[in-house]
């Protein structure tokens, strides 16, 4: 009995002694959905940073033999009904005779068993260090093996494989797009914020003016003014730049909001009569009051840059082929005829809708968990 | 009140002269006028015109500062409803923008009724019986819907319907009235081709309406006057529609400002992937081909029309929401 007091008493005192960090990471872990697409995020990255390991083949290679394969299924039955270990069957080519078109079938007697940690042709991991084993394979060395999990394109490239690669990109962008709007955010919107008055009117009345703007059009206008033909890295950045053009303004918003709120508490006014300075006010005690207030807005405009290049690069404006996010997977399956003959071209799609729905589940969940007011 | 609409009605102003000049550096963005490229497309095609290319090198001052050529650019607009040449249709621009814009706007109007028609009733529903089966289909069906791209839908959707009716469904008249001349058979066809423009539009926008009225319902169920209504013996229906509705539609309704521009948004990519005959195609030919006065008119009109769309909003809510009215008075 004591026991059972003494630790509740225990439980309690930690739950008043913890910091605030730890009191929201406590309310996180009980919004299931967040959590669950916390992992999915995680996992997400994962595949983006590790892409030539995860991917079965190289993201550039061509395969005429394969061009626009149906996804492979990986089969634990075989032919005559025996349970096996996973295999993938062979694909044979057959001309259709009427249409003149290729078609793939499964050949049920030809297979081959699928192999984690496959050996592969020699490639490089971030184009420095040499592998030779993938993730995952066929074993046989054989012209006709072959696991496309996902299809091949017009070109006989393995789907998978551009949706692996293709996340960096896509992924990537989202948070470089954001750590600058971060920064500009936070210096026009703390600006904004902190003097009040005519510099407040004039960062107000530019949000408003930009978030009263069709976005895609102008994005369209800016982005078709970036030079073609150049280096990859270069094209990337400045897109970045110029979703980032529009993308300051909501981070702009909360920032300002939460500087107003913060200017009049006392902690604040007590700080400044014990003589600190104004920067010392700033980054000692307001940043860290509302610091995951700011990671939780910033985590949910992560998702709209995303949708942004991906709308960019679709429509042929924003990063151009050789280079791969999913925007430019997804300008293959732009017309209803390369659709309805492949329609896996589309994934790249769902990938893009996956990770849009756990970003913002994440958001929310940190919303909630940096709301001090909200209910435990 | 009237002091309030007034004053949002003249700080329209400014804002319109911003977007101009945001619209004309996209005009000047590019490196090179258009006037070498006319000139040595003209040049190729061995029809050169000096009196031509001087002529418009006058009317738009090239060669001159970004400023005076701007200004050129807003006097022929404001005097002559001029917007500029484009040289890759050889026409004036305001000859070929005219119907394309009038569509975008019909069908973003369009959708926008619709949204409010479904996600109004869906939302109430929603907070009235939360937690139920339908309020979780509505809630999963609204979160893939904002999260999922206009473009995308279109295409998933285009392609379902070609795989079930096997028709292609794109396009916003069926071949016989689409360069007819306007009569009620056009509108007719006009309005049997606009559902599925209509439905990968207003998906997103209705999921997002859905969940904030769901929300505005929700907060205010919970109050003690519904519970004083319920106690005078009101039919349920009567406490529901009368009272927490009302009142939860007041955040709703300064919603639809913040909802427009991303209707035009999304207008742009859906028209290019359904072929329709609006804005977006047109934009992204004129961008690629860099014929930048078509261009930059489209964004700055679909901009204009925007920032009007936003200005009755705000004007509507003022009318609507007595706390606004009573606090700027």
């Amino acid at each position: 009995m004591s026991n059972a007091l003494s630790h509740e008493s225990a439980a309690l005192k930690a739950y008043a002694e913890a910091s605030g960090w730890r009191l929201g990471w406590a309310k996180f872990r009980r919004h299931k959905l967040a959590v669950v697409s916390l992992y999915i995020v995680g996992l997400l990255y994962l595949l983006a940073i590790f892409a030539e390991f995860f991917s079965p083949y190289d993201y550039s290679d061509i395969n005429r033999r394969h061009v626009l394969a149906p996804p492979q299924a990986v089969y634990v039955v075989d032919a005559s009904g025996q349970f096996t270990w996973p295999h993938v069957r062979a694909l044979k080519g057959q001309r259709d005779p009427v249409t003149r078109r290729l078609n793939y079938i499964e050949d049920p007697e030809n297979t081959f068993p699928v192999r984690l940690f496959a050996p592969s042709k020699p490639y490089k991991m971030w184009g420095f260090i040499p592998l030779e084993t993938r993730f995952i394979g066929v074993s046989t060395p054989n012209r006709q093996a072959s696991i496309f999990l996902l299809g091949t394109d017009s070109l006989g490239r393995d789907v998978l494989s551009r949706i692996f690669h293709g996340a960096r990109i896509s992924l990537s962008i989202g948070l470089v797009g954001v750590a600058l709007s971060f920064v500009i955010g936070i210096i026009l919107g703390g600006m904004s914020g902190y003097f009040g008055g005519w510099v407040d009117t004039i960062v107000q009345r530019t949000i408003d003016l930009l978030q009263s703007l069709p976005t895609i059009p102008l994005w369209m206008g800016l982005a078709a003014a970036v030079p073609p033909g150049q280096d990859p890295l270069v094209t990337y950045f400045m897109i970045t730049v110029i979703l980032s053009i529009i993308g300051w303004t909501g981070i702009a918003r909360v920032v300002r909001g939460r500087f107003l709120a913060l200017r009049e508490e006392d902690f604040v006014l007590a700080a400044r009569f014990s003589g600190a300075s104004e920067m010392r006010i700033i980054l000692r005690h307001m940043v860290p009051s509302f610091a995951s207030h700011i990671i939780a807005s910033l985590t949910l405009s992560i998702p709209e840059m995303i949708l942004a290049e991906t709308a960019l690069s679709f429509l042929g404006l924003g990063l151009q082929p050789p280079a791969v996010s999913w925007g430019v997977l997804l300008k293959d399956a732009q017309s209803l005829q390369v659709i309805s003959q492949a329609p896996w071209l589309l994934v790249p799609g769902l990938a893009v809708v996956i990770t849009v729905l756990a970003f913002n589940f994440l958001g929310d969940g940190l919303r909630d968990a940096s709301d001090p007011y909200g209910k435990v | 009140m009237t002091g309030y609409i007034v004053r949002r009605i003249l700080w329209f102003i400014p804002t319109l002269l911003a977007v101009s000049l945001v619209s004309f550096a996209i005009i000047q963005l590019p490196p090179g006028d258009y006037l070498t490229v006319l000139e040595s497309q003209m040049g190729a095609e061995g029809d050169y015109n000096p009196e031509v290319v001087a002529r418009l090198r006058e009317r738009f001052g090239f060669d001159q500062p970004f400023m005076v050529q701007y200004g050129k650019w807003m006097w022929a607009m404001l005097a002559h409803g001029d917007l500029g040449y484009s040289f890759e249709w050889r026409v004036p621009v305001s000859s070929l923008i005219g119907e394309y814009l009038a569509l975008t706007v019909i069908v973003t109007a369009a959708t926008l009724i619709a949204t409010w028609l479904i996600a109004l009733p869906i939302g109430i529903y929603s907070a009235v019986r939360p937690y139920s089966i339908f309020d979780y289909i509505a809630t999963i069906l609204g979160f893939i819907g904002k999260a999922t791209p206009n473009f995308l839908l279109a295409l998933v959707l285009m392609w379902w319907a070609f795989d079930t009716f096997g028709a292609d469904v794109s396009g916003l008249f069926s071949p016989e009235y689409a360069n007819a001349p306007w009569s009620w058979a056009k509108v007719r066809d006009l309005i049997a081709h606009m559902w599925l423009p209509l439905i990968v539009l207003g998906t997103s926008g209705a999921a997002s309406l859905i969940r904030q009225m769901r929300a505005n319902v929700l907060d205010e169920l919970q109050k003690p006057y519904v519970e004083a209504a319920r106690a005078q013996g009101l039919p349920e229906w009567k406490v529901i529609l009368r009272y927490p509705v009302r009142v939860a539609l007041n955040p709703f309704l300064s919603t639809i400002g913040s909802s427009i521009p991303e209707l035009f948004s999304g207008a742009v990519t859906t028209a290019i992937v359904l072929n329709l005959p609006m804005a977006g195609p047109m934009l992204l030919r004129a961008l690629v081909s860099q014929d930048m006065y078509l261009a930059g008119s489209f964004i700055f009109l679909l901009s204009v029309f925007t920032l009007i769309g936003t200005l009755i909003s705000d004007i509507l809510l003022t009318l609507v929401d007595p706390r606004i009215r009573f606090e700027e008075s």
